[in-house]
């Protein structure tokens, strides 16, 4: 096959250049284009070491009061401006405090239907003594499963900063260290031997007798979590793990939260489509009552001793 | 008997929830797998939900439990919720998608667990946001959204984003404070934290003129909380490094989603519990107003300047929510359609633009500043469409959604009754050719070819579309998303308005 077209000609053809520019491979125009290419870069070392001398000058000077008038400024202005933002704000809520409806008196705004609704039939439609218990558990337990993902989640977040799970690292960072601390003292051994089980009993029966006392789990779980928190700062993390380690506090805390989880997805699908609820209320006053304020408390405590004990381990070492 | 549809806001949420603890419990691939499982799931159930609310042509509340409204939780649902939720999952899925290819180099491997656990929450909580009926359900929620993105900052470990995420922290608890004490205040005066309740109540009080220093000082309070964690202007300090230094993903979702999960809240507030005559009579929205139009010029100014084509795309963020509060500020429902339809038209924005520049910085060697990205558009040529497809939407090119957006907001303001106009319609059209300047300016210098001997040099690599499946796929479902919405826009116009319409 022969061309018909010289090869100049077909340089210039619309469907050629288009394919060019396409590609990126234009270089025809270059010198009349608009925005230029920046020139090629030639280093100097003369010129990077005096760079990096000015550098840093520039940065010891920078932050030195004396020498920088403006950083002076800034912070005098940051202060006042801070200062003047808190008092205002401080004036717009006091102010709107002193026109809020008094506490106490019998026709506020929030003594009303829902109030009463609470205290009149919380016991026949929870079946728990404990009102408070039955109201953010049966009530409004939507918000209650969202404030233990708030726990949860935190936990969470703590672990994305202070988790190393690295050996070596571990090491490096000088995180199974205990020189800053007395180790195995002995007068804390022997009232955390006398303490540690009764902060666990008493946080288990807060969490146990939730919906027919004071308590719940939030209360429970928050003991149970300062009696390993003791423990733990007697003993020891090696004692510890052997009866609470990583695996062990994953798997209690996914099987509450999923337990608890599955129980919400019943409750509210039955709830709202109007089908009959197949977990007994029980007699009002006994230990197994209240249907489903027992076990959401028990799940919530063990959620909440969990997220309390890693706290502190991974702000102590990193690890669980 | 309910019908089963209706059972589709609560599943949703349930779903993200389920899926974010199991996710501690299981190995990196399955937790990535669960999370696109989840996220797919709940884009089936809003779109199910979409198709069932238009049929309906109303809404419904859905029980949260065993007993009604004032007494227990309650969630509502209508066609505004519903696709809502479908254009936030939609978009959340297809940035988990664009940016896994990163996630490897950003994230070290035993946290990518985390990282989906943060993700899934992140997406619950924003459809309870969307769904709720109760303010405060609402909070909770938002503490779960503020820990998650929180989370979604810092997982990409140095240090400009931990400074970014102490600071984004204080910022977002401020907010949820403000929020917090305005729907205390508000409860101490109205007696009821469901929003239908309260909304009687308000009007009783503003018929009686009872109580109206503490009931504007609350709402001051919630509006505040809540421009503060959308970073309206004055308050957008933290925004820059939060969105130009985390991992690709969480820039997109920050920037597209969680800030427009506070918008809707606010929308909610406005129209559900405080009533959209009341807000309307009230100085609030005038320095809504004011805020955003100054939030419009600064915010494009402060992306001219920059040099890093993230923090640049950040910067930009801060302008289109000073357009959403423009539209608010005009206290039209006309203003308030055209603020839903630029929250939809932002968040597939951009996002995508989050998703094309790093495309084009990592066939320049990693590098963010603008100068080394001189014909980046080629060595990567979807990720240079998509960026260029996003920069014409953003400066509101026909076709594509900015522009539609853009044409609501001119239309609002010159049927608009007061001298609102003339400053709208000067600052919209000072933003557009300043949108116009650093979009444009950056497309140019994406195709503006670079030298060859430069490019061996510097070892730019360049990157085809089979070695790129999965990005390419999320870059072209998002340009197909912005052609939708910017050609199409009589339905989602009609959707918003049936939806704005059930909320009064």
């Amino acid at each position: 096959m022969s061309r018909r077209i010289s090869n100049e000609e077909n340089e210039q053809r619309f469907s050629v250049r288009a394919k060019r520019f396409i590609s990126g491979e234009q270089r025809k125009y270059r010198e009349e284009e608009e925005i230029r290419v920046p020139l090629e870069y030639v280093p100097d070392e003369e010129k990077n070491k005096k760079n990096k001398e000015d550098m840093e000058n520039m940065l010891s000077k920078a932050y030195d009061l004396d020498e920088n008038r403006s950083l002076r400024f800034f912070r005098h202005f940051y202060r006042i401006a801070a200062l003047l933002c808190c008092i205002m704000l401080v004036a717009i809520l006091l102010i709107e405090v002193s026109y809020l409806p008094p506490v106490g008196s019998a026709n506020k705004p929030t003594n009303n239907e829902v109030t009463q609704k609470y205290i009149e039939d919380g016991l026949t439609d929870t079946g728990g003594i404990n009102i408070v218990g039955g109201m953010i558990l049966n009530y409004r337990a939507f918000d209650t499963f969202g404030e233990t993902n708030v726990l949860y989640i935190a936990t969470c977040c703590v672990m994305i900063l202070l988790l190393v799970e690295d050996k070596p690292m571990r090491k490096l960072l000088k995180m199974d260290d205990r020189s800053f601390e007395p180790k195995s003292d002995i007068i804390l051994q022997k009232i955390a031997m006398f303490l540690v089980p009764i902060v666990f009993m008493f946080g288990l029966y807060v969490m146990f007798n939730g919906h027919l006392g004071p308590g719940g789990g939030f209360a429970g779980g928050s003991m149970i979590g300062a009696g390993l928190i003791l423990y733990v700062s007697a003993y020891g993390t090696k004692k510890t793990q052997r009866f609470f380690n990583e695996k062990i506090y994953t798997i209690i805390k996914v099987a509450s939260l999923c337990i608890y989880g599955v129980l919400m997805i019943y409750f509210f699908y039955t709830g709202a489509n109007g089908l009959d609820n197949h977990i007994p209320l029980g007699t009002p006053g006994h230990i197994f009552s209240a249907g489903l304020i027992l076990p959401i408390n028990i799940l919530v405590g063990l959620e909440v001793a969990c997220t309390m004990y890693a706290f502190y381990a991974l702000f102590r070492r990193g690890d669980i | 008997m309910l019908d089963f549809a209706q059972n589709f806001p609560c599943f949703s949420i349930i779903i993200c929830m389920m899926a974010g603890i199991i996710t501690a419990a299981l190995p990196r691939k399955a937790a990535r797998v669960l999370n696109y499982i989840a996220i797919l799931a709940v884009l089936g159930l809003s779109a199910g939900l979409l198709f069932y609310t238009m049929q309906t042509g109303g809404s419904f509340v859905y029980k949260m439990g065993r007993f009604p409204a004032p007494w227990g939780n309650e969630l509502r649902a209508g066609a505004l919720e519903a696709g809502m939720a479908f254009i936030f999952s939609f978009i959340m899925f297809f940035s988990m998608v664009g940016g896994y290819h990163k996630l490897k180099n950003e994230v070290e491997l035993n946290k990518h667990k985390l990282y989906y656990i943060m993700v899934d929450l992140l997406l619950s909580s924003l459809l309870a946001l969307v769904y709720t009926n109760d303010l405060f359900t609402a909070y909770v929620f938002v503490e779960i959204n503020t820990i998650s993105a929180c989370g979604l900052i810092i997982i990409r470990q140095n240090g400009r984003t931990i400074e970014a995420g102490v600071r984004y922290m204080v910022m977002s608890l401020l907010g949820s404070g403000m929020l917090l004490m305005g729907i205390c205040m508000l409860y101490d005066l109205t007696g009821h934290l469901l929003m239908e309740n309260v909304h009687t109540a308000i009007t009783y009080i503003v018929k009686t003129g009872t109580y109206q220093v503490p009931l504007i000082i609350s709402i001051g309070m919630m509006t505040v909380g809540l421009a503060i964690k959308s970073a309206l202007f004055p308050f957008h300090a933290w925004l820059p490094d939060a969105y130009g230094y985390s991992t690709v993903s969480s820039a997109a979702i920050l920037s597209s989603l969680v800030s427009k999960g506070y918008i809707f809240l606010l929308i909610k507030i406005f129209y559900r519990v405080i009533g959209f005559n009341i807000i309307c009579g009230t100085k609030i929205i005038n320095v809504l107003f004011a805020f955003g139009l100054c939030g419009m010029i600064f915010g494009s100014v402060s992306a001219i300047l920059e040099k890093d084509i993230r923090r640049m795309i950040a910067f930009s963020s801060v302008a289109q929510i000073g357009y959403i509060y423009m539209g608010f500020g005009l206290g039209t429902t006309e203003g308030m359609t055209a603020s839903i339809y630029h929250i939809l038209a932002h968040a597939a924005t951009k996002s995508l633009l989050f998703i094309a520049a790093i495309g084009l910085t990592d066939v320049s060697g990693g590098n963010r500043s603008f100068f080394e990205l001189s014909g980046s558009g080629y060595r990567n040529k979807i990720a240079g469409v998509g960026f260029t497809v996003g920069s014409l939407s953003m400066v509101g090119i026909p076709f594509f959604a900015g522009f539609v957006t853009k044409y609501l907001f001119a239309e609002a303001a010159i049927i608009h009754p007061t001298e609102k106009m003339l400053p709208t319609l000067v600052v919209l059209a000072i933003s557009t050719i300043l949108n116009a300047i650093y979009f444009l300016k950056t497309t140019i210098r994406i195709y503006t070819p670079e030298k060859k001997e430069i490019i061996e040099k510097k070892k730019y690599t360049s990157i085809v579309w089979a070695k790129q499946k999965a990005y390419s796929f999320a870059i072209v479902m998002f340009v197909i998303f912005n052609m939708v919405l910017g050609l199409m826009s009589e339905d989602i116009l009609y959707i918003i308005q049936t939806g704005l319409r059930n909320f009064a």
